[in-house]
């Protein structure tokens, strides 16, 4: 056949190049100008993620360290236990608040004036005496004892150590007083104050007080949510994909039907929540802020992405394979289940992680679902109420305390992290089990 | 394998969603909706109260004062929401709705103040604003010589010779924050209705009288900066010459950055706002449905936490978070109404 053509009169004259040096040197100007464009376009996208992790970075990461204030605390029986009784019940519904303010008070005896008391039981946290409270219960036999302590910092005074308290302005434009700075002096001067592993940022759920809030409720309803979404969203887009690439007549329906498959892959998200609201809530009755509704809502939305992905990895593995194995005496389902399906896996995974790193970062769809709560506790199944990571971002964003700012960016780090993680895994299965033909 | 590994997914993952479908029974925790102004106040309660009362910290989400109202009176029964907060009073139509869906009984309880705060970065110049000032600079119309025209004003000092030579340019709330209706009906509605004009048009024609004073300029004047108060706080400090209306408890923790502008001559202090001289100050609500105290474990006790002095005191733990307390007879009144479950009264 090509030499039907080579022989082939042709019937207008060939236009040879000019093969000039002028023309080559253009030609080799405008691959190098591409390749620039190419290579600009890359630094230009890196520069920007470099700027917007180290912005990031930059705020957060003072989020991981929390001042302590070390304290002399006297467990004052005349608090704790006045009766002597040393009864559990009565340890715990003591008044923990007051023997924290007493002991500020006998740590500072030149404080006399109600005003300064005031601002000297703001130099540590309100939720210290439910720590010491836990130590009490834990270990009875403090009581009458005096220890000295590493007492939890409030926001304001954390916030000081970490140098964002600007102490040459005006003593009226700060947050923290000039008293209580002569006081924070004394305390620095004599070792008293220490920056340490704020642990309690990956133990806690969220709280009011800045020092105490943490991420793990938020970690947790993320995991409990993306179980339900991949239980669900897994099995049934798989399932549909195969039915569609291998066993599914071509005609008018399936047609359609493929249609609004990749239509739905570009409904906004909030739709989905909607859906999820009259669906599952109304309808159904679920229970609001559940990561099970929350799980539900998310596979619809991951459902497209998934379906689209294993359907183009089932279409990648080469028929030969299929006409091999039926030639051999393979049932259909024997086709798909024993060659088809684990070749076309990887590439399966990929899309399953991809959606669920997706479904990872939502928001929008779970704000009408009810899980854009205020939640203190870990959620410790699928119906309890839950809140996610990016929903914590967002709820930190939007709080007046200063100290919640590097909260979130320390939060959205944790968030980038479980991306990478994720992303990194799906690289890392196509790069392992992949198949070339 | 797989085969058999997905075949057993399906069913497990429908069972365990049906199994759960008949857990949306019974509820031992309180469940709260509402304004995101309350938010932050009532999220401090129920976590006050989670950690000393020995109930399960209620569970509050932030969906608005209207989201949260329609919500609370879609009925009575577990799956509704128990408290509602609101940055604003019920409204008739609201009240209406609850009694159709058989919420009858609603307890009203009126917590504190919220400050409405216009204000610029440290670096700009403090201004000295009236009201009308206000509504001239950010009304889509306004009158002039008798006549009502689009907006002309650019820069403020075409508005009043003793405000600042610099352009005009406000970022505010969008129309569905509570913050907005808040500002409008104190700031915007007044300052209109300080033209002898427009006053006499409000008594004639109310719905147009409304649609002057309630009409933001769209003219790139006055931004709208979405629900995010601690955004406009970031904007305000990049940009010196530029304004912004947010919450008081904003001003209050932002104090280094930004400062706020006098309105009619009184400055956005806590003290000023708590004696109601600064103009622009909202009551804020929540409403607590009668039908599910008893049912749900920790209602009236969390009420009772929220009304006491510790909390909405002149020294509570909520001032410390920006609220501004209610005068100490009008404490009393509502502590008593939230004990008796007095009904709200319209």
């Amino acid at each position: 056949m090509t030499d039907a053509i080579m022989n082939s009169k042709p019937s207008t004259e060939i236009r040879r190049p000019t093969l000039t040096g002028e023309r080559l040197k253009k030609r080799y100007a405008a691959e190098r100008r591409f390749r620039l464009y190419g290579l600009g376009s890359i630094l230009t996208a890196g520069l920007i993620l470099v700027f917007l992790v180290g912005s990031i970075t930059g705020t957060g990461y003072t989020a991981f360290l929390q001042t302590y204030i070390k304290l002399n605390i006297s467990f004052d029986a005349e608090f704790l236990d006045p009766a002597g009784t040393g009864d559990v019940a009565q340890l715990a519904s003591a008044d923990y608040g007051g023997m924290v303010k007493k002991n500020l008070r006998d740590n500072f005896p030149e404080v006399t004036s109600r005003r300064d008391k005031r601002k000297l039981y703001n130099f540590v946290s309100p939720n210290a005496g439910f720590d010491l409270r836990t130590m009490v219960i834990d270990d009875p036999s403090l009581v009458g004892q005096s220890l000295d302590l590493w007492i939890k910092a409030s926001d304001d005074i954390d916030m000081l150590t970490k140098g964002y308290v600007d102490r040459t302005l005006e003593e009226s434009n700060r947050r923290v007083s000039d008293t209580e700075l002569v006081w924070y002096d004394k305390l620095d001067s004599n070792d008293h104050i220490e920056a340490r592993i704020n642990t309690d940022f990956f133990l806690k759920a969220d709280s009011r007080e800045p020092e105490e809030a943490g991420i793990l409720g938020a970690v947790t309803g993320s995991l409990l949510t993306l179980v339900i979404t991949l239980l669900l969203s897994f099995p049934i887009g798989v399932m549909a994909a195969i039915y569609l690439e291998e066993f599914a007549p071509k005609n008018k329906w399936t047609d359609l039907i493929e249609v609004n498959i990749n239509n739905l892959a570009a409904v906004p998200s909030i739709v989905f929540g909607l859906l999820g609201l009259a669906m599952f809530l109304n309808f159904f009755g679920f229970p609001r802020s559940a990561p099970l509704v929350g799980g539900m809502v998310l596979a619809l939305m991951t459902l497209p992405t998934i379906i689209i992905a294993a359907r183009s990895a089932l279409k990648a593995v080469p028929p030969s394979i299929r006409e091999a194995a039926l030639g051999l005496g393979a049932s259909p389902l024997q086709v798909v289940t024993h060659h088809v399906l684990p070749l076309a896996m990887p590439g399966i995974l990929t899309g399953t992680i991809i959606g669920m790193a997706q479904a990872l970062g939502e928001t929008a769809p779970l704000l009408m679902i009810g899980m854009i709560a205020f939640i203190v506790d870990v959620p410790g199944g699928f119906t309890d109420p839950a809140t996610v990571l990016p929903v914590q971002i967002y709820l930190w964003a939007d709080s007046p305390e200063r100290a919640f700012v590097e909260r979130t960016s320390a939060a959205i780090m944790v968030l980038l992290a479980f991306l990478i993680f994720m992303n990194i895994l799906a690289v890392m299965l196509r790069k392992k089990f992949e198949r070339r033909w | 394998m797989l085969r058999n590994s997905i075949i057993k997914a399906i069913p497990l993952a429908l069972a365990g969603v049906i199994a759960v479908a008949a857990a949306a029974e019974a509820r031992d925790q309180i469940r709260i909706v509402g304004s995101s102004t309350v938010f932050p106040f009532s999220t401090t309660v129920a976590e006050t109260f989670g950690k000393t009362s020995g109930f399960k910290t209620p569970v509050v989400e932030s969906t608005g004062s209207g989201g949260g109202l329609k919500l609370f009176c879609s009925g009575v029964g577990v799956q509704h929401p128990d408290i509602t907060n609101a940055s604003r009073r019920i409204k008739k139509s609201e009240v209406e709705l609850c009694a159709k869906n058989g919420v009858a009984d609603i307890v009203e309880v009126k917590i504190g103040f919220d400050g409405i705060v216009i204000g610029n970065a440290k670096s700009g110049a403090t201004l000295n604003l009236t009201k009308q000032q206000i509504f001239l600079a950010l009304a889509a119309e306004v009158p002039v010589d008798g006549k009502i025209v689009k907006n002309p004003y650019s820069k403020w000092s075409d508005i009043d010779k003793s405000l600042p030579d610099q352009a005009i340019e406000v970022l505010g709330p969008p129309p569905t924050s509570g913050t907005r209706d808040a500002f409008v009906e104190l700031a915007m509605r007044p300052g209109a209705k300080s033209f002898k004009m427009l006053a006499d048009m409000r008594k004639a024609d109310k719905k147009g009288f409304r649609k002057i004073s309630d009409s933001m300029r769209e003219d790139g004047k006055f931004i709208e900066a979405g629900e995010n108060d601690n955004l406009i706080v970031q904007k305000l400090q990049a940009n010196p010459s530029a304004l912004g209306i947010f919450g008081f408890s904003f001003l209050d923790q932002n104090s280094d950055k930004i400062k706020g502008a006098n309105v009619a001559g009184v400055s956005p202090t806590f003290e000023k706002i708590a004696a109601g001289d600064y103009g622009i100050s909202r009551s804020l609500y929540f409403y607590v449905k009668s039908a599910h105290v008893g049912v749900v474990p920790g209602i009236q006790e969390y009420v009772t936490e929220f009304t006491s002095e510790k909390a909405i005191g002149d020294e509570g733990y909520l001032t410390d978070k920006g609220l501004i307390p209610l005068p100490g007879a009008d404490r009393e009144k509502y502590r008593a109404a939230a004990a008796n479950k007095t009904n709200l009264t319209m």
